[in-house]
């Protein structure tokens, strides 16, 4: 079939160059060469991207990404706000992954000001992270499929992401950007309805995952479009600094839940990430699916091992006190004024804090000069990086498989654009 | 071309499920009593007003939406419970982001968020709602879950009744409503 007779060579030198163009450009001097625009709104760029791509026929020669279209300063409004309140800013970046944000940037601060977090709390946060990135896959294997020409998919994902959103709402009250997150654990604890509803959500999603498997593994359509499509080699991957799903697909064995030991509750509940071999379109589907599947574990093991405890930590000064405690305590009153007010302190000092969101490290540096604000915070957003090899990945391949590969590499413009 | 048909074959059988859709307007899904929506003002029992004008509430609002402006009570008729009453409280919904914030900074339970969601309006101004509107019902009351299922924390559950029974006996393996 026509499979075998597209290209599936990266950029002919395969070296990444430095510093890495933004614009590759046709290597042939052919005046046919025809430019054309995908994007910013074209529903097959995941959001405002615009891609101007280089075609000679149907071949894509060359391409340049432009972003930015959704940059709403989130780093900068970080700045500007406390602590406490720019926990309401990070699930706005990465929407579809919205909870890891959050983490991330608790951690970072839990980090600065040197702060245990209960157990409970962690092993809470395990559970909605994993949460998270199942609706983030759910989404991502959705749109991904409507790119490819099936729109069956987007419709039963939806529907089970929905599944998903209602254990967000029961808990945190929101169905996305649920701020449950906070600085020393997590603000509520779990409702007595939540265990029972969440074990539901896991057999019924595993009884689901199945069939999605048969759909894209099984489904000669499918594997006609995506296998040795946009190949990425482990080497390659690397160098372009790719993480996540996208780096697994490649097989190199690299995931911040086991990687050094892991961090929060991941570290007590031992991960092993899947792998794929080929690191083409298809692996990329498929690594996700699979990590469907091994999220679906992990909130079964934290649901079996939930310790009993506190939800949050046990520190006045910057943890905002029980609410039973304001009619009662003064001095309960005087913090809560305080944190709300004016921000807790925290030491100076700066920190790195990477973590696994569904698209790979979400990298979260901090600087704190000892005052309520954050100084300076830097954001890594893994789509920005992943974007930035799709125009060698891409090169050479035909339109349809650019749209096939962009869809893979599952990219989300608030992340990337920030 | 076996394989092509095979391909298809769990769209096939996906025509034969009952739909899960809902048909909104007439069938309202209740939300969980924890979900933060219109934001709501209120009154102690003998109707003096909750709020005490202190502005924690503007001051913990992330997107700056909250507009507070105090004046002293009147030594006739009362306002408000305490010595100050807020003249002037205005939330702005077209940039409130439902984090709740405000409900966790009031310290004398005087704003909570409500389950009510439909708040579309054709005009921006609209959306500016007044104390007025803050402290009156809203017309139509969205229906809300079981709060003692889905709002008590689950230890302070064990912790009152010394028990922990498990509800799954009712429809175990169905699907999540
Ligand atoms: S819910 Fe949040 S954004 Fe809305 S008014 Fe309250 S504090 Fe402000
Ligand atoms: S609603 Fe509460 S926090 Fe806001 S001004 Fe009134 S009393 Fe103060």
């Amino acid at each position: 079939m026509a499979t075998t007779e597209r290209p599936t060579k990266l950029w002919p030198t395969l070296e990444v160059l430095s510093p890495i163009p933004s614009e590759l450009s046709p290597s042939t001097d052919n005046p046919d060469v025809l430019e054309i625009n995908l994007g910013p709104n074209h529903p097959s760029t995941h959001g405002v991207l615009r891609l101007v791509a280089k075609l000679d026929g149907e071949i894509v020669v060359g391409l340049r990404n432009e972003l930015g279209y959704v940059h709403t300063g989130i780093e900068k409004n970080l700045e500007q706000k406390t602590y406490w309140k720019g926990i309401t800013y990070v699930p706005r970046m990465d929407y579809l992954s919205f909870f890891t944000g959050e983490v991330g940037y608790c951690m970072s601060v839990e980090k600065l000001l040197g702060l245990e977090v209960p157990r409970r709390a962690e092993y809470i946060r395990v559970i909605f992270q994993e949460l998270t990135r199942l609706h983030s896959h759910l989404i991502f294997l959705g749109t991904g499929s409507v790119d490819l020409g099936g729109i069956a998919l987007l419709f039963y994902c939806f529907r089970d992401r929905d599944h998903v959103l209602d254990l967000f709402e029961m808990v945190t009250g929101q169905r996305m950007h649920p701020r449950y997150c906070q600085v020393g654990g997590v603000a509520e604890d779990l409702p007595r309805g939540f265990e029972p509803e969440a074990r539901k959500l896991v057999r019924y999603l595993r009884n689901k995952i199945g069939e999605y498997e048969g759909l894209i593994e099984k489904n000669p359509i499918w594997r006609e479009r995506t296998v040795g499509v946009g190949v990425i080699p482990p080497d390659f991957a690397i160098k372009m600094a790719l993480s996540g799903p996208n780096l697994r697909a490649s097989g190199v064995d690299w995931d911040l839940r086991s990687a050094n030991g892991g961090y929060g509750a991941y570290r007590e509940l031992g991960y092993s990430p899947v792998l794929a071999e080929n690191g083409d379109t298809f692996d990329r589907f498929w690594v996700r699916v699979q990590e469907m599947r091994s999220s679906l574990d992990l909130i079964e093991m934290c649901l079996d091992g939930l310790p009993s405890g506190p939800h949050i930590a046990d520190d006045r000064k910057v943890v905002l006190p029980p609410r039973h405690e304001l009619h009662t305590s003064m001095e309960s009153l005087i913090h809560h004024f305080k944190i709300v007010t004016e921000g807790f302190r925290v030491p100076a000092g700066q920190v790195y804090v990477p973590i696994e969101s569904a698209r790979g490290e979400f990298g979260f540096y901090m600087v704190s000069d000892g005052g309520p604000k954050p100084w300076r915070v830097r954001l890594r957003p893994p789509s920005f990086v992943a974007l930035e090899s799709i125009a060698a990945v891409a090169n050479g391949h035909y339109l349809a498989d650019l749209i096939a590969i962009l869809a893979s590499l599952d990219p989300v413009m608030g992340d990337c654009d920030r | 071309m076996l394989d092509q048909v095979k391909g298809f074959s769990v769209t096939l059988r996906h025509l034969f499920r009952k739909p899960v859709t809902q048909e909104y307007p007439e069938y309202r899904r209740p939300v969980y009593p924890r979900f933060r929506g219109r934001h709501q003002l209120h009154r102690h029992e003998n109707g003096l007003e909750k709020c005490v004008g202190c502005s924690l509430c503007a001051a913990a609002c992330p997107a700056d939406c909250i507009r507070v402006v105090p004046a002293e009570n009147p030594v006739e008729g009362r306002v408000s419970a305490g010595e100050r009453y807020a003249r002037i409280y205005e939330i702005n919904m077209a940039r409130c982001i439902f984090c709740g914030y405000c409900e966790l900074a009031c310290p004398f339970d005087a704003i909570t968020l409500g389950n009510d969601f439909e708040l579309s309006e054709i005009s921006r101004d609209a959306l500016v709602y007044t104390k007025d509107m803050l402290l009156a019902k809203p017309e139509r009351r969205t229906p809300s879950k079981s709060v003692e299922l889905y709002d008590v924390p689950v230890q302070e559950m064990e912790r009152v009744l010394g028990m922990y029974d498990v509800i799954t006996a009712t429809n175990p393996e169905g699907a999540p409503e």
